[in-house]
Formats: C-alpha cells, sequence, structure tokens
C-alpha cells in the first residue's frame, strides 16, 4: 500500500482545516479508497466549490479545479463529458451542495453521470462563521439562528434518491474503515454516486450547542451509531439514533444502488433522421 | 473550400464556432438566442463534440469552463437574463484564465424585458458584469456574414489570450438571414500548451508576453485551478505583492495587446465633418445614413467600433479631432456615449441619438439627425 501522504501537495500545508475538524480523517480515508482502487493520478480530476470541505482539493496531487460556490457539479460535468477517460470526484459541503448548490446537484444526479460527489456535512457554514446550514437540525444553535434554528433540515441522501442518483450511501467520519470502503465501492459504481459523510464542526457547531471538541464529537457520533453493519450489502442500513447533531431518522449504509443508463451527451443523428 | 449560404444569424455562430474547432456547447434555452444550441445540438455530434442542456445558465457557463480545461474549445450562448446568470463565471473564467466563448444576443431590458425585440443594452455588463477589476474581450458583428467571421475569433481570442470572450449582438442580427460565405478553411489558434517536465510545471508561470501555457486535465500535468488570487503555482494567496502581481497580469496580457485585439471600421471618414459612432445592427443604418447624407451633400462618415472592448479609445479620439461634430447612437439610454465622450475629450460635440424602446434605429432617422447636426439624447 502507498504511503497516502504521497498524495499530498506537501508545499501546500499547514492546512485551512481547524483542530478537531473531522474533514481531514474524511480526506485520509479518500485517499486510501484512491489507492486501493490503483487510481492514475493524472486521470483523476477532483472538483469543488466553496467552503471548508471544498478547500481539501487544494491539498491533493491530481488535477483540482476549486470553482465557484455550488457549481461544483456542473464543472464536474463539463469535465467528464468532454473527457470521459477522467475519474472526476466532487467535494462539497452541506451548504455548498444543498443551499447554493442544490440545483446543480439535483440535475447530475437526474442525469446520472458517472461523476462520484462526497458531501461533507457538518450540519453548518464553517468557514464564513457558523451560520446555519439547510442541513442544521432543527433547535440547534448557529450564529443566525442564536434562539435556536427553526427550519426542518435535508435529508441529502432521501433528496438524492428522490433525483434519481443511483447511489447513494451515507457514512460518518467517526468510522474511517467503513468510509474508505464506501468510497471505492461508490467510485467504482458506474454513473452518479453520491456519499454523504456526516463530518463535524466543533469550532462552531460544537461550541454553540456544547457537544464538546473533536474527539469528544466523534466519539459521540460513532458511539450513537454502533448498531452501523454490513454497509456495503445493498438495503442492509440501520437507522441511525436520532441525536441533536445529525437529522432524526438518518440511517447509514449504502441506501440506494441501481443500474440504469450514464448520462454521455446527446447522441448523434444520423443525416438521415435530421 | 466555402460555401455560399443563406443562413440565420444564430445558424452562423454555430457554424463559426464548429469552424473554429468548437467541440463542446452547454447551454439553457432562452430567446433570442435558442437557436444557437439547436443548431449546435445537430452539428456537434457529428465532429465527435458534445452537447448539453444545463439546468440553468450559471451551470452552463460552469460546464463550458470544465470542457475547457479538458482541452475542449468550448461555447455557450444566452440573452440578458441569462446573460445576468453568467456574470459569476466570466468573473472565474477570467480569473483562472479559462479560455471560452459566451454569446449574449441582446434583447429589452432590465431583467425580463422585452424578449423578442432587440436591444444594444448590455454592452456595459459585457465589460463590467462581474465583480472585481477585470479586463474584457467583446466583439460586436453587424451583419450574418461577421457573425460567422466573430466568432471564429471570438474562440481564436479566447485561445490566444487564455480568457473568456464575449461576442455580443442583437435580436435584429440574430434572426436575420442573409447569403453568407461560409469559409472552411478558416484560420484557428489554440492555447498553448506546456513542452516542460510535468514535475516542474506551474500554471500560472507566464512567459515574455503574459499569458501562460495551458495543458489539459489528464494530460499528465497535475495542477491546480482556483478563484481566489492565486500565485504562480497556482495555490490561494493572501500576499500582497502576489495578488497585485497576478491582477496587474491579467490586466497587461489584454492591455498591451489592445492592438491586436482591436478592430474598428470606418466608412468615408476622409473629408468628413460629421460623424456617426454606431456598432452592431446601428452600424448599418448608419452606414447607410452616411451614404444618403453624402448625396445630399452632407460629408458625413461612420466609425463603427469592431470590437467594442478593449474601447478603440484612440481611434474614437482621431475622429473627434478631426470632426465638429460626433453623433452617438446605440440601442440603449446611454452607455457606450460616456467612453466617446472620455476619448474625444472636448475635440468635437458629442451628441447622441438614443433608444431602448424595442424598435431598430432606421436610417432615415440617423440622416434626420446628421441633417440637422443634433440628436436627441433623453
Amino acid at each position: 500500500m502507498t504511503d497516502v501522504k504521497s498524495y499530498l501537495r506537501d508545499w501546500t500545508m499547514p492546512h485551512v482545516l481547524c483542530p478537531g475538524c473531522a474533514h481531514g480523517i474524511v480526506l485520509r480515508a479518500f485517499l486510501e479508497a484512491v489507492d486501493q482502487l490503483s487510481l492514475d493520478r493524472d486521470k483523476l480530476a477532483m472538483v469543488a466549490g466553496i467552503g471548508c470541505s471544498s478547500r481539501l482539493v487544494g491539498y491533493v496531487d491530481f488535477c483540482t479545479l476549486h470553482g465557484t460556490h455550488g457549481r461544483a457539479p456542473a464543472f464536474a460535468t463539463g469535465l467528464k463529458l468532454a473527457r470521459p477517460e477522467l475519474d472526476v470526484v466532487v467535494v462539497t459541503g452541506d451548504g455548498d451542495g444543498l443551499a447554493i448548490g442544490g440545483n446543480h446537484l439535483i440535475h447530475a444526479a437526474r442525469r446520472n453521470i458517472d461523476i462520484t460527489v462526497l458531501l461533507l456535512n457538518n450540519s453548518i457554514y464553517g468557514m464564513t462563521g457558523g451560520q446555519a446550514a439547510p442541513t442544521t437540525p432543527e433547535g440547534a444553535v448557529a450564529s443566525t439562528t442564536p434562539a435556536g434554528n427553526t427550519e426542518p433540515s435535508f435529508d441529502a441522501c432521501k433528496l438524492l434518491i428522490g433525483a434519481g442518483a443511483s447511489y447513494v450511501a451515507r457514512v460518518l467520519a467517526a468510522t474511517p474503515i467503513e468510509m474508505t470502503k464506501v468510497m471505492a465501492d461508490g467510485m467504482s459504481h458506474r454513473g452518479f454516486s453520491f456519499i454523504e459523510v456526516i463530518s463535524d464542526c466543533p469550532e462552531y457547531y460544537g461550541r454553540y450547542n456544547n457537544v464538546g471538541g473533536g474527539a469528544e464529537m466523534l466519539t459521540w457520533l460513532a458511539r450513537r451509531d454502533a448498531g452501523v453493519a454490513g454497509p456495503l450489502s445493498n438495503k442492509s442500513f440501520v437507522n441511525h439514533v436520532p441525536s441533536s447533531a445529525t437529522p432524526a431518522g438518518m440511517m447509514t449504509g449504502v441506501l440506494q444502488r441501481e443500474v440504469r443508463p450514464v448520462f454521455a451527451g446527446v447522441r448523434r443523428i444520423e443525416p438521415d433522421e435530421s | 473550400m466555402s460555401e455560399t449560404r443563406l443562413v440565420q444569424g444564430n445558424e452562423a455562430c454555430a457554424r463559426g464556432a464548429l469552424a473554429a474547432g468548437c467541440r463542446f456547447y452547454a447551454g439553457y434555452p432562452i430567446t433570442p438566442s435558442s437557436e444557437i444550441a439547436e443548431h449546435m445540438v445537430r452539428f456537434l455530434p457529428g465532429v465527435d463534440g458534445v452537447f448539453v442542456q444545463m439546468e440553468d445558465e450559471i451551470a452552463s457557463l460552469a460546464a463550458v469552463i470544465g470542457a475547457s480545461l479538458a482541452g475542449s474549445k468550448a461555447m455557450t450562448a444566452t440573452s440578458g437574463p441569462g446573460f445576468s446568470l453568467m456574470q459569476e463565471h466570466i468573473g472565474f473564467a477570467t480569473m483562472a484564465e479559462v479560455p471560452c466563448v459566451v454569446v449574449d444576443v441582446m434583447r429589452g431590458g432590465p431583467s425580463t424585458g422585452l424578449p423578442t425585440s432587440p436591444s444594444q443594452g448590455d454592452v456595459m455588463q459585457a465589460r463590467w458584469g462581474t465583480h472585481g477589476d477585470h479586463p474584457a474581450i467583446v466583439l460586436a458583428p453587424s451583419s450574418v456574414g461577421e457573425v460567422f467571421d466573430l466568432t471564429i475569433r471570438a474562440f481564436n481570442l479566447a485561445e490566444r489570450f487564455r480568457t473568456p470572450v464575449i461576442l455580443i449582438y442583437d435580436e435584429i442580427i440574430g434572426h436575420t438571414r442573409e447569403s453568407v460565405v461560409l469559409s472552411e478553411s478558416v484560420e484557428v489558434e489554440s492555447r498553448l500548451s506546456p513542452n516542460g517536465d510535468p514535475a516542474t510545471f506551474w500554471p500560472k508561470l507566464a512567459p515574455d508576453d503574459d499569458v501562460p501555457p495551458l495543458p489539459a486535465f489528464g494530460d499528465g500535468y497535475r495542477f491546480h485551478v482556483t478563484g481566489l488570487t492565486h500565485d504562480e503555482r497556482g495555490f490561494p494567496t493572501t500576499d500582497s505583492d502576489e495578488a497585485g502581481a497576478l491582477i496587474t497580469r491579467i490586466h497587461r496580457k489584454v492591455e498591451v495587446h489592445r492592438e491586436e485585439i482591436s478592430e474598428v471600421e470606418t466608412f468615408m471618414l476622409d473629408d468628413a465633418d460629421i460623424a456617426i459612432f454606431a456598432y452592431g445592427i446601428v452600424g448599418r443604418s448608419a452606414r447607410e445614413a452616411v451614404q444618403r447624407a453624402r448625396s445630399a451633400g452632407v460629408k458625413a462618415g461612420l466609425i463603427r467600433p469592431v470590437t467594442l472592448w478593449p474601447f478603440p479609445y484612440a481611434s474614437v479620439a482621431e475622429v473627434a479631432s478631426q470632426v465638429d461634430t460626433l453623433i452617438v447612437s446605440e440601442m440603449n439610454l446611454g452607455q457606450l456615449i460616456g467612453e466617446v465622450e472620455r476619448a474625444a475629450a472636448g475635440r468635437a460635440e458629442i451628441v447622441g441619438h438614443l433608444r431602448a424602446d424595442g424598435e431598430p434605429i432606421t436610417p432615415t432617422e440617423l440622416l434626420d439627425v446628421a441633417m440637422s447636426g443634433g440628436g436627441s439624447r433623453p
């Protein structure tokens, strides 16, 4: 096995992530998946939007595109259609992917373009200072919901299944081995694969809601989800115990897997058809 | 080889794009530009190109940028409301230096405005629509034939300078059918590719003319592209020296090549006392008005910028020092007239003939203005 550090651009360190943020664990799990699949790093393109999770692409030694807020699936669509031999992975966050970029995400899923989207959900806008996101649970405190969030939150996986994603999974940043397995599985899927990773934001979410620092948040997330088993077997997922950190009724594991035609642009019209 | 065909302006745009080597189109339906997409979807698969209809105009230009980074010459087309949505990625493509072509077929605005009527209301938006300091290259054809030629030129300039190029024309040109010579052997330029060792390649290290080479994703050069202010390696920086160097270079690469980019048509200016400044479809009305004024004994002439941005300040200044009156006519309430005033700097009387009611400016109207030596600036 390759040292995952060899996939990093060491000259870009130190990174921007806060102490206790699990995004680094998620990145490591991803790089291990890349290594397991023996992907050609010259042919691996990573595309991101704006936010803490999106900054990950700057640190990895692939072809990397740090685009605009929420639009990563659209950039990735052009990249993949123009050069189908590339493995294209989008890294996005809950605000980037589900608020400003929600439309692009659901349409990429609907088309079933052969890309993988990793959505790192930390239930808050971290980079801009802890504002409420579409994933912030009702009642949770954020800088723009000082008296508790009054809006219901999105279940990203249900949304993506509804939009037609042919592969949907949810994993916890607290379970890195599972994460690597699911990411390798998702990237091997032919068609649109969506993986939501429940990550943490101790700096804002943790402090505002008194749920501790990074270690406490992750331990607590892991304990809450101790029942996860066999995430790679289709439809064998368990209920995630409702908590104040994740929306009620959330399930982990592979939630959707289907085979359907992959989008590759408009087919050729023969002259006699036009 | 070339072929003469009766084509619509929007079809000429699609055919020009194809001739220039465009192999990727992403767009979203909008009047009066939709025919460009409808032609591209028929043309592209035949040349192993890709067509995709995206969920909105923001996504359309994002997909175009993605395709361009994958090595394809790529284009999108839209009209006012969609052009507003594209400003975000015009800025991104400028900052990240991604070649691409954006076509704006102007209709009446603001907002939904007059979807099926002509306008020239977006010429300032084409210059300043996206936020921050940025250069702009904007071309304005005045005939269907020129749409074909300038679409090719737009691709060449985009590739040459690694920047988005905007082709802007109004609904009349977009929907008019004219007989056009469609040349198949056109001069086509492509972006500079790096030829060094990928391990020592830094994407923003620019040669003398300020335009860095650009490999495609997948070519073996692993590099980073970002809309954040970045250093020569392409990675984010907040260092003021590096920030200053980047913003200066992306301006300079267009500014120092102003002569190469700029194109201005002049007509009967040699002995003119009165000149009309007009572009796009109004340029054609103005040309006719000049001819009629000459027949009536008035020494009129025309200056028509084909390149709107960078603005031809020197050419306008030269005309202003020669004539007594410079009539500026545009289908808006006064956009480029401000630039003409800046360029003329008091050397000639500037008179505006402007309208923004969805009706074209006719030769007769302009003849009346020229004959009376006065205008009707609201």
